[in-house]
């Protein structure tokens, strides 16, 4: 009888330690460098698929055109920028979710980088104007808009080919010369944030 | 009722084999430990190397800087708490430099969790760091440090036989320069 419940005790103890050892692998690559500023509003989505759907354009080809609605209210076409500005359109795939929540802020500090490529950023997510508005007071004072593209939904990102299966867009960088052409494409694994100095690299060649 | 317990033994041999390595890395070192080896360039900036007590070119690990204390931050370039604090963080540096009974006492690094050297560089200038920084592009050391999230202040108190201890730590919450220098010289008996 003590030999049976002796047993039963170790199973459960192994149960546990195979449960805890597996949360940590499901958990642990998406704590990676989240900021604090969140504390524990980020949903954890565990490790996804690293990209999830077919680009349906190409560097070289125009910059399909959209009009969205940014946080700040006005409406915002990426043709209004023709002849006048190097665009960079992110996409990052939800609000309130681990990688995306520290990419934006990032870029929040390199404006004068941008601006010395002649460049503006546009944030873009299929999320709605109340959530990405309370998402983005977390990140301080944006300095680029931040653009929804929930209805109809996620059609901007699904015209350049980066909705995924599940509604969410990918985390991918455009790079849209002064003429409207798309000069750079980085659909990155939707997992990692993209190298600052990969997408500096490409705006260095506009120049 | 050893055939049944042997199957687990053994999975639980495995699992701790795999798992307990990652789950030692996925607490972040506590008060009255020591530090996990963490190797770091020799800054080529001389400045720096000055600064640190370093010489030479290569790997140095933090308890082979020239400091009865070393303040270690934890921070991104993406994160905007970091760069809420930095300028207090800058302050904290030079009130340590103007005070001359622990300007060569206490000395302050900052590794930047998966930011690569770009992104570190960024940061240093947005902000106008002062002090050392080091990237930590691959998480490397964030993984080795148990994925803290930023920004995250280790207090490492360096002893008289070498050896080393955390005498303090915190995510988040920075007082301020002066209160945080306070609280350091404390804890590190620096007071």
């Amino acid at each position: 009888m003590q030999e049976d419940l002796a047993v039963q005790e170790r199973k459960l103890r192994n149960l546990i330690l195979i449960a805890g050892g597996l949360s940590v692998f499901v958990l642990a690559p998406m704590a990676f460098g989240l900021s604090e500023a969140y504390r524990g509003n980020i949903y954890q989505v565990g490790v996804l698929k690293p990209i999830d759907s077919v680009l349906r354009v190409k560097a070289s080809d125009r910059a399909p055109d959209f009009t969205l609605s940014s946080v700040s209210g006005e409406k915002v076409s990426l043709s209004q920028f023709r002849g006048k500005k190097n665009v960079v359109l992110s996409f990052v795939p939800a609000a309130w979710t681990p990688v995306c929540s520290d990419q934006w802020p990032g870029y929040n500090i390199a404006k004068d980088i941008f601006s010395r490529y002649d460049a503006i950023l546009l944030g873009v997510t299929v999320d709605n104007i109340p959530t990405l508005f309370a998402w983005t007071n977390q990140m301080g004072q944006l300095w680029f808009p931040v653009l929804s593209d929930f209805w109809p939904h996620g059609a901007v990102a699904k015209r350049y080919g980066v909705l995924r299966s599940n509604g969410v867009s990918e985390r991918a960088l455009f790079v849209i010369d002064k003429a409207g052409i798309i000069r750079y494409i980085d659909v990155h694994d939707i997992n990692k944030r993209p190298p600052l100095e990969d997408l500096m690299g490409a705006l260095e060649k506009l120049k | 009722m050893k055939s049944i317990s042997i199957p687990f033994a053994v999975t639980a041999l495995l699992i701790s084999t795999i798992v307990l390595p990652a789950l030692a890395a996925n607490k972040p070192p506590q008060k009255g430990e020591g530090l996990p080896v963490i190797n770091l360039p020799v800054p080529k900036d001389p400045e720096e190397r000055n600064y640190l007590g370093l010489s030479g070119i290569g790997l140095f690990k933090i308890p082979q800087i020239k400091a009865k204390t070393v303040i270690v931050e934890f921070f991104s370039m993406y994160c905007p708490i970091c760069q809420k604090d930095a300028p207090g963080v800058n302050e904290l540096y030079r009130l340590i430099e103007k005070n001359p009974d622990i300007k060569n006492k206490v000395k302050l690094i900052g590794i930047g969790a998966g930011n690569s050297p770009y992104e570190v560089g960024v940061y240093k200038k947005t902000y106008d760091v002062p002090f050392p920084l080091f990237p930590d592009k691959d998480f490397e050391i964030h993984q080795a440090c148990g994925e803290v999230r930023t920004p995250y202040y280790m207090v490492v108190k360096m002893n008289e036989d070498g050896t080393h201890q955390i005498v303090h730590s915190q995510l988040g919450d920075y007082p301020g320069a002066e209160k945080f220098l306070e609280l350091i010289l404390n804890v590190s008996g620096l007071k």
